[in-house]
């Protein structure tokens, strides 16, 4: 049953006399995209890393459908990890550079144990062409790789996925291009989505509701 | 007068088994006082061009065609000078980079401020306050003096972001080259630094500015030529060609903003190893017809595309 992923009076950031966000709540309904706005520096990332189970927050917690997360990074039980994926501002720094593209977007199937018949079925989800899965990622463009890391966050059909900055690179084509992809999985699954960027025109068109973190910010969201 | 000129640019890069069309055919004027965006998705040779007019391509690159530099000397054709020639007249002080990806050229081992300094004492010699001069320069981008002691690796992607832009004003430079230099940057920022590009083109200066952002491009410039598979296909006046664009591939692009129809351009790029022939965009076009078989050309006219059924 998705109830939501659920950010609870978190404080997180990478020493703790100096937390990066303090006493923060956000819920990531399912079937629905939350922006999240504002300006660098003001944590959005790090909210982004805790509502993905990467980084551990100092205080606060975080519920997957009601589960409480007790765990985060490789120590998250797989059933938790799974359900949620990520995608990054910068293509190029998440990919392994010796990878193909059909490895990479075969990688999360490979881990679980799961057959990878499914990348071509997922690369013909975001539109890449079979030439292009032989390619390793400096042979290709920003957008293609940002779509094979789409791919791969689509493989294990998270139940949530955060997307952090995932447009900052690439052309408004594309940006379009990958938001209908990610509303179309939206639409056939029931996800929830977090969209954030500093776009306030692209957060306006695409999320459900966009709420704002300033700096140091304590206000729920 | 001072002015560049690009006629007829063509780069191609060999690589094993295949050659690279990255810029097709490109004929473009820079004029003082103006602001020219080049546009257009990844991959479609922006970046690659302004490479070329810093002869940063590398050894593999056949450059064909002319990009003259004219003022304070003789004409300089920037495709064929030596490296020697441009390091030492054109780099940072003719034409300013800001490269894409600030934080990865700066040298991670020295402070912010180290690399400034260096650059106030190469381009300004005869100043004995090199420091004081980093600073001033820092400040205008937005920096404060606490900032310049920190190495890129503390900086956050705005903070490089301004260091580069002050690097690539030191010299004071004609033209200044941005590439992507607002990817990343929080409004305020965006707005700081487009203010920063005005004065300078209301000094009589010139911005080639590189990008994909079409929003960026209609605040500051005065001309928008866009790109596509190394071509340009259409360039005009900056209201013109996002109000009323000619070329179905420009349509497309408008039409692809969140604040307007949000709709991707259907189809992907063609490989640069392997375009197609005649006019690059047909594969991907819903007006296309027999005669784009034909490469077409680009008119002569204030508002130009290249397209034999324009919109």
């Amino acid at each position: 049953m998705l109830t939501g992923l659920r950010a609870d009076a978190i404080t997180a950031g990478y020493h703790p006399r100096h937390p990066v966000v303090t006493d923060y709540s956000l819920t990531v309904h399912p079937g629905q995209t939350a922006g999240l706005a504002g300006p660098s520096g003001s944590g959005k990332s790090t909210v982004a890393r805790v509502l993905a189970l990467l980084h551990k927050p100092f205080a606060g917690t975080v519920h997957l459908d009601d589960v409480p997360v007790t765990r985060y990074r490789g120590r998250a039980p797989r059933e938790q990890r799974t359900r949620i994926g990520i995608l990054f501002q910068q293509p190029r720094l998440s990919v392994d550079p010796r990878m193909t593209l059909r490895t990479a977007i075969a990688e999360p199937l490979r881990a679980n144990g799961r057959p990878v018949d499914r990348v071509d079925e997922l690369a013909d989800l975001v539109m890449l062409t079979p030439e292009l899965l032989g390619r390793r990622p400096h042979e290709v463009s920003d957008g293609q790789l940002q779509r094979a890391c789409l791919a791969r966050a689509l493989a294990l059909r998270p139940a949530y996925l955060i997307c952090d900055e995932m447009t900052t690179m690439l052309d408004a084509s594309t940006t379009a291009a990958l938001v209908a992809v990610i509303r179309d999985y939206q639409r056939r699954t029931g996800a929830g989505v977090l969209a954030i960027s500093h776009d306030t025109a692209l957060l306006d068109r695409w999320a459900d509701r966009v709420v704002r973190l300033d700096h140091r910010a304590t206000r729920p969201g | 007068m001072t002015e560049l000129v690009l006629d007829h640019v063509s780069v191609r890069f060999t690589v094993p088994g295949a050659t690279v069309s990255a810029v097709n055919d490109v004929s473009l004027r820079v004029r003082p006082g103006e602001c020219v965006a080049l546009v257009g998705e990844s991959g479609c040779g922006k970046s690659v061009l302004a490479h070329a007019l810093l002869g940063f391509l590398p050894g593999n690159a056949q450059t064909s065609g002319t990009a003259t530099l004219t003022g304070d000397g003789p004409p300089l054709d920037l495709l064929s000078t030596s490296d020697r020639v441009l390091a030492t007249t054109v780099r940072g002080r003719r034409i300013g980079l800001i490269p894409q990806s600030p934080a990865a050229h700066l040298t991670p081992v020295r402070t912010a401020r180290a690399q400034l300094e260096e650059a106030v004492r190469v381009h300004h010699p005869a100043d004995n306050a090199p420091r004081e001069h980093a600073y001033r320069v820092a400040a205008r981008a937005g920096l404060s003096p606490a900032d310049l002691d920190r190495y890129p690796h503390e900086l956050s992607g705005g903070m490089a972001q301004r260091v580069a832009n002050a690097l690539a004003l030191v010299g004071d430079p004609w033209l200044l080259i941005a590439d992507e230099p607002t990817t990343g940057l929080d409004p305020h920022l965006v707005d700081g630094l487009i203010e920063e590009f005005r004065r300078m083109v209301d000094d009589d200066r010139a911005v080639l500015l590189i990008t994909h952002d079409l929003a960026a491009a209609q605040r500051v410039a005065d001309r928008i030529a866009v790109m596509y598979a190394g071509r340009v296909v259409e360039v005009g006046p900056a209201g013109r060609v996002l109000d009323t664009p000619r070329h179905h591939y420009s349509r497309g692009l408008v039409d692809a903003l969140p604040d307007r129809a949000f709709t991707p351009v259907p189809g992907q790029p063609p490989l640069l190893t392997d375009l197609p022939p005649g006019c690059s965009f047909a594969p991907r076009c819903g007006h296309a017809a027999a005669v784009c078989a034909v490469t077409p050309a680009l008119t002569d006219d204030t508002h130009a595309v290249a397209c034999h059924v324009p919109c």
